[in-house]
């Protein structure tokens, strides 16, 4: 009997008082998501209406009246509505083509594709710099092209479809391997053609899939900024680049921050829509098992034409990583490309502080974002307390804000009393926590509702606090969705740079920051050999927590261990 | 001692109407004594979980005081109260081993290793687990997972065992094996012990008192033979094994006598519930075993007649469902040892009587 107990707010707080620890830490996480969280989006509102003497829209005024930014404005969105668009579509023909055909290599497209999840988000634009720049491997050496106009819109968009698609291949993958082959078998069965079969069933199966799986590139896209700082270019302003300059580069918080809030406002909504609009119309869990694929579904020519576009596809990102692979062995990217040493002597050697700091970072935000995830997610799915909703929607809010407003909302926060936090590595850590609890409170939710909860009733019961109810009983059972969220937060921390470029400093930096860097003094080696221990890192560190994780906990494997 | 529930209220919100409430318990008052087993007995959403999960602690009534050995515990968390549940999914720490799950409760209360070891050992062999210690909860079979709760809940010698509805998720044979072994467990500890079912049979057997509840009441409190034979109305006499109703009313009432006035005969009984009154409407219960079945009578001795328009033998038994003339429902008649008694044909005419001290009037 799932009934909500008809105890208003002071019955609430007087269950919860009983239990001061359980009091403490909801105490605690409040607090903190309002400080960390709430307080520098608060920040960046008030700053981009404070005039010089009292409150004012003529901030805001200017950024419309600004042509250039409006233009910013348009070319965002434009760019993340293409970008969802084709990364949808190409993600949904890789999805289908691996999960109701028999194509080969399939094992091989699914790795391909995760590729671009596990690295940081710029390396499409480094390596299309190197292939199609003013001295790219192709443009200038293979065809003798001067000057090939790779910035602006077609070279972002090559970039974001490449580094955003895979978000779709694997939400789209779980929604068609989660819609019963023997639907479309049945309609197969009921004389329909192979086509209507997909266009009748199949794709209306995956439409609510698929719309969710855009609206999460939009927000992806709109809120990205490495690829954008590196491709987009003068002629092409991106607003979560412009905003970045005119606080660097122009020491404009004001504007900054009015310039965010166009970045925020519709990447909000698109959240919205994909939380509470998209996702409720889905018909199939995404997390459903796979069942015996249908291969009937798909006629041959179909077939070798998906598998043509994967090859294609796989090709292009192949191509990317090659690029990046063989530029950090080259000696000077494209006029001398003898292999050489030096770039990682380098990294090893002057830039090997920021490797340190990357891994200090990393290392101590992901493990606490992972356990700070796993008790939000027990106090919401398991406990009633007054502001309960309110800590689960502050608590995901950071999937919806992009990093700039967040970035640049730290720093107008953390830099004056109460809270002095600029330039420390508390600021770094901080940001680095809070933004990546909600793929932890995400895996931690969907395994916490599959856990009966009498389980936990039964150790309450047989005398166990909240303290030892959690340490002994639920965390646990919860240790996978830990490690899951400890390895996508890690990932994420790793190559983090959109809130993190506003908030390193000359005590701490980052090694996105300095790949960054890297490519704008134009030193591509150094930014390649910087992308390839980077990605190596991640990758070690993935195995690393795998095999941990299979060794102690084998039994759980399953669901977790696959991606 | 035991339990004691005072005006035990609980309301809920409506989950579809959060501005309306729910009343789950209404008003319970139910003194449950030292060693002894009561059922709470009702279908679902009566209100027996509710009053369960509110001893143990996991919900908070509305209104009302719980007593436990004695002491009023309203404001003890389920942890500080001296109960242990025995949950429906049994809730097994999927990720400890049999021995584990077992001794958890010594191990919260600090006791020594070896001592717990000890006292582990000691209920596994009373509950037949001997041998399965280093097992994980997905090697054991249901069974098995359902006496592993049981132990877990009795090696902290709670004041109270609750039950709920522990055997729901086991297939009929195991169930009433279960259950008398659950009796059984219960009387060697002689816990006091309160169960909850919506399963009537099961209750019978295993209860020395029965809850009988609908709708968040309680509707009658009594021993299995009291609620089975003596039932304070309709539903009671519905709910809990097949009844024959036969409407009247009641023509004169004499100390405990009344007699009851069917239309074309009447009939004194000696047994009744309800506010008697003369002039009333009354139904009386006849349980189907009661009725006896006659080749041939006539309309003085027998003023219920009919024809038998269904049979269905069971063996031991044979179920005769019999259309009277007079009576809009068939009448539903038991008879036993049929290869002695002998049977009756379908279609064929039958004339039926009971002892009158085997039914029960209900003044309504």
């Amino acid at each position: 009997m799932k009934r909500r107990s008809y105890a208003n707010p002071i019955q609430q707080m007087r269950m919860i008082s009983g239990d001061p620890l359980l009091l403490v830490a909801i105490i605690l996480i409040l607090a903190s998501l309002i400080i960390f969280i709430l307080y520098p989006l608060i920040s960046v509102i008030l700053t981009s209406v404070r005039g010089r003497d009292g409150y004012t829209l003529g901030i805001m005024r200017e950024v419309i009246a600004s042509n250039y930014l409006r233009t910013g404005f348009r070319n965002s969105i434009m760019m993340g509505g293409l970008t969802a668009l084709l990364g949808a579509l190409v993600g949904f023909l890789f999805a289908y083509a691996i999960a109701r055909t028999d194509i080969p290599f399939k094992k091989f497209f699914h790795i391909i594709a995760i590729i671009p999840v596990v690295s940081p988000p710029f390396i499409g634009a480094l390596s299309i710099i190197m292939l199609f720049g003013n001295n790219g491997l192709i443009t200038y050496h293979l065809f003798k092209i001067n000057n090939y106009p790779i910035y602006g819109f077609r070279g972002l968009l090559f970039a974001q479809v490449i580094t955003f698609f895979p978000v779709a291949y694997i939400t789209l993958r779980g929604v068609i391997e989660s819609i019963s082959p023997t639907l479309e078998d049945a309609a197969l069965d009921l004389g329909g053609s192979r086509w209507k079969v997909f266009s009748r069933v199949t794709l209306p199966l995956t439409i609510p899939g698929i719309a969710s799986a855009m609206l999460v590139l939009f927000i992806e896209t709109l809120a990205d900024f490495g690829n954008p700082l590196i491709l987009a270019g003068s002629r092409f302003p991106i607003l979560s680049v412009q905003a970045y300059l005119q606080i660097t580069g122009m020491y404009d918080l004001p504007k900054g921050s009015a310039i965010a809030l166009f970045l925020l406002a519709p990447s909000i909504t698109a959240y919205f829509l994909q939380k509470y609009w998209v996702s409720r119309k889905q018909y199939v869990t995404i997390t459903g098992k796979p069942t015996s694929s249908s291969i009937k579904s798909v006629s041959p020519l179909a077939k070798w034409l998906l598998f043509t576009f994967c090859v294609i596809v796989a090709a292009l990102i192949l191509l990317i990583y090659i690029t990046i692979l063989w530029g950090a062995f080259a000696k000077v990217w494209g006029s001398d490309n003898s292999l050489t040493f030096n770039h990682f002597r380098y990294v090893f050697g002057v830039g090997f502080k920021a490797v340190k700091d990357t891994l200090v970072i990393a290392g101590i935000s992901t493990p606490l974002a992972g356990l700070l995830g796993m008790i939000i997610a027990f106090l919401v799915v398991r406990k009633k307390f007054p502001g309960k909703r309110f800590m689960e929607f502050t608590s995901m809010l950071s999937f919806a804000v992009p990093g700039t407003v967040i970035g640049i909302g730290y720093i107008l926060a953390f830099n004056r009393p109460p809270l002095i936090l600029t330039g420390t590595l508390l600021i770094l850590l901080l940001n680095f926590i809070f933004r990546y609890i909600p793929v932890g409170i995400q895996s931690g939710v969907a395994i916490l509702r599959q856990v009966d909860a009498s389980i936990e009733e039964a150790a309450i019961d047989l005398g166990a606090d909240s303290k030892k109810t959690f340490f002994r009983i639920t965390l646990p059972l919860m240790v996978p969705a830990f490690f899951s969220g400890l390895i996508f937060s890690f990932v994420r921390a790793m190559t983090a740079i959109s809130a993190a470029i506003f908030l390193v400093s000359s005590r701490w930096n980052l090694m996105t920051v300095q790949i960054m860097s890297q490519v704008e003094s134009g030193r591509l080696g150094a930014a390649a050999a910087f992308s390839v221990i980077l990605v190596l890192i991640i990758l070690a560190a993935m195995f690393l927590i795998r095999t941990l994780l299979s060794l102690r906990y084998g039994r759980f494997g399953g669901t977790m261990l696959k991606i | 001692m035991g339990v004691r529930l005072v005006n035990i209220s609980k309301i809920f919100a409506d989950p579809y109407h959060p501005d309306k409430q729910v009343t789950a318990v209404k008003d319970a008052n139910i003194e449950v004594k030292d060693g002894e087993f009561v059922t709470f007995l009702g279908p679902s959403g009566c209100g027996k979980t509710t009053t369960l999960r509110i001893i143990s602690g996991f919900e908070n009534p509305t209104t009302g005081e719980i007593w436990i050995s004695g002491r009023m515990v309203n404001d003890d968390p389920p942890n500080r109260r001296d109960t242990s549940m025995v949950f429906q999914s049994y809730a097994i720490f999927p990720h400890l081993s049999v021995e584990q799950n077992i001794g958890f409760g010594l191990e919260l209360r600090g006791k020594p290793k070896k001592e717990i070891k000890e006292a582990v050992g000691k209920i596994m062999e009373v509950m037949n687990l001997k041998g399965y210690a280093a097992r994980r909860p997905d090697q054991l079979s249901g069974g098995q997972q359902q006496r592993v709760a049981l132990a877990r809940a009795i090696i902290n010698q709670p004041s109270v065992l609750l039950f709920d509805e522990p055997l729901s998720n086991l297939d009929a044979k195991l169930r009433e094996q279960m259950r008398l072994e659950i009796r059984r467990i219960q009387q060697t500890f002689g816990i006091t012990s309160i169960y909850v079912t919506h399963d009537q049979a099961e209750a019978m057997t295993v209860s020395d008192r029965i809850v009988v509840m609908n709708e968040g009441n309680i509707i009658q409190i009594g021993t299995p033979f009291e609620i089975y034979s003596r039932p304070v109305n309709r539903f009671v006499a519905d709910f809990i094994g097949r009844v024959n109703f036969f409407s009247g009313q009641a023509a004169s009432l004499v100390g405990d006598r009344v007699e009851v006035d069917f239309g074309v005969f009447s009939k004194t009984f000696e047994s009744w519930s309800g506010l008697a009154k003369e002039k009333s409407n009354v139904v009386v219960t006849v349980r189907p075993e009661s009725l006896r079945l006659h080749h041939t009578g006539d309309k003085s001795s027998f003023p219920l007649k009919g024809k038998i328009s269904k049979i269905v033998y069971l063996g031991a038994v044979v179920e005769y469902e019999i259309t009277c003339a007079e009576l809009e429902k068939p009448i539903l008649a038991v008879t036993h040892n049929p290869v002695e008694e002998g049977f009756f044909q379908s279609g064929e005419e039958v004339f039926i009587d009971y002892n009158s001290k085997a039914a029960h009037v209900l003044f309504e």
